[in-house]
This record gives structure tokens, sequence and C-alpha cells, in this order.
């Protein structure tokens, strides 16, 4: 199955929400304070925070475009071409948020990048023989003839 | 005990999250590719079929409880193990189940990757 240029920027999607919801998170969250077990339902205020309603609203983002990749690609091709996300975030976390990543942080990052690489040239969608189509027909296939 | 709670919590959260992809991807796959279903029949049928489908809300609360460990394991250890130590176990975890339950062909490339990422998200931790 051809990629279309529209499924690329799905996936592109899912890296660039995932990165940006959790950096509005970590910003938002730090400007909060740390919150006690003891003081749980402060979580419900925090969401008034501009950050963590921005980082919420990419966070779904994020989750409708994964929903989407889901519905066209395996699991097991979504994941590791999406997993740039963790690259940007550290990125985002050492230039924007001034955080310092270690020596090892880098090589982590270099290993993910080559992960990505492995699965991005190969085919998106396993080819199931019996599965007549997509949809209705294809879930009882998927769902064991129940 | 306070390393078997963390290491409980950590499988809890990995076993999880896991159960809660497969499901979602198997949802998902029934409902179809979103980008025909959107050209031939519009938003609004995507959003219906999703949302009758019994795997999404399946996926969704076993995310719920990844999420819930999550706090827990929190509460008990530092985010600098538990993230990476949870996220890189997933992504095994996912590998061996979508083999297992979605079928899919996760040929010597996917499992190298597989590694390879789990390994750089792991070495992301302090």
């Amino acid at each position: 199955m051809k990629l279309t240029s529209r499924k690329y920027l799905v996936l592109a999607g899912v890296t660039l929400f995932a990165a940006a919801g959790d950096s509005m998170l970590a910003h938002g969250m730090k400007q909060a304070g740390h919150v006690s077990l003891d003081h749980l339902q402060t979580l419900i205020f925090v969401i008034l925070n501009p950050w963590i309603a921005v980082g919420i609203l990419l966070l779904l983002a994020f989750f409708a475009s994964y929903m989407n990749a889901l519905s066209w690609a395996d699991l097991t091709y979504v994941l590791p071409a999406t997993s740039l996300g963790y690259v940007l975030l550290a990125l985002i976390a050492r230039f924007v948020l001034h955080e310092h990543v270690t020596m090892l942080r880098w090589i982590g990052i270099a290993l993910i990048s080559g992960g990505v690489g492995f699965v991005a040239g190969g085919p998106a969608l396993t080819h199931h023989p019996n599965a007549p189509q997509q949809g209705r027909e294809a879930a009882d296939v998927f769902a064991g003839g129940k | 005990m306070k390393h078997l709670y963390t290491w409980t919590a950590i499988t809890v959260i990995v076993f999880a999250s896991v159960v809660g992809d497969v499901f979602m991807s198997r949802a998902m796959k029934q409902v179809g590719d979103v980008h025909d279903l959107l050209q031939r029949r519009g938003f609004w049928i995507v959003v219906g079929r999703t949302l009758s489908n019994p795997n999404f809300f399946l996926g969704v609360t076993s995310m719920a409880v990844a999420f819930f460990s999550l706090l827990f394991a929190l509460s008990w250890a530092d985010v600098s193990l538990v993230a990476p130590a949870a996220a890189s176990l997933t992504f095994i975890g996912n590998a061996c189940a979508a083999r297992v339950f979605l079928h899919e062909k996760v040929d010597r490339r996917r499992w190298m990757a597989a590694i390879l990422v789990a390994c750089g998200v792991a070495l992301l931790a302090d």
C-alpha cells in the first residue's frame, strides 16, 4: 500500500502533536508546582492554566491522528514510525525549556532515529489474504468470526 | 516494599498500555481507512462507527487503567525511572501482542526497530 502525502502528514501529526502537547504540559506543571497526593483535586484546577489547556488540546489532536493512522497501518508500523516524537521532545527540552540533556540521552536519540529508519522503509500494513476488504467484513476476520 | 510496588505498577502500566493499543488498533481497522470513509461517507459516519465499536471502549478503558497505574507508580518512584521503563517495555510488548493478536507481520526489520527504539527510550532516562 503506497502512502499518500496526506498519510505521511498524519504520521507527522502523531509525532508533532505528542511532543508539542507533552512540552506544554511540562511547562504548565512547572508553573503549577508539586501536586501533593493529599490534594489531588488541585489537578482539576490545573487545567485552567493556559499551557495545560493548550497541551490537552494538542494531545487530543495527537489521539485523533493516532486513531487515524491505526485505521490504515499496522500498530508495529505506527509506533516506531512516530517515535521521532521522543527525539523532538528531547530537542525541545534542551533548546526551548533549557533542560540538561546528557550524552547517554543523545545516544538514546540516535538509537530511536535508527529504529525509525528501519521501519519507515518497509510496508505499513500487513496484507491479510482472508480479509475481503477493510470495514465491516474485515471485522469478522479480525474478531475471530464472532 | 517500594521496589515491589514500583515494578508491579510498571508491569500494570505496560500490560494495560499494550492491551489498550491492541484494542484501539483492532477497533480502527474495523472502522476502516478513515481517509476513504471521510471522502465517501463524511466525518460523522467516521465518528459514529468509532464510538459504536466495543473494541474502542475496551481500548480507552485499558488506557485509563494504564494512566492511573502511572500516577500510582509516580507516587512511589521517579518519573525518570517509570516513564522510560514503561515506554520501552511497552514497545516490546506491543510488537509481541501485535504479532499474536493482530496477526501483523512483524519481520526482522520491525523487531530491530522495536528493540532500537526500546533501548533508545530507556537511555533517555537519567
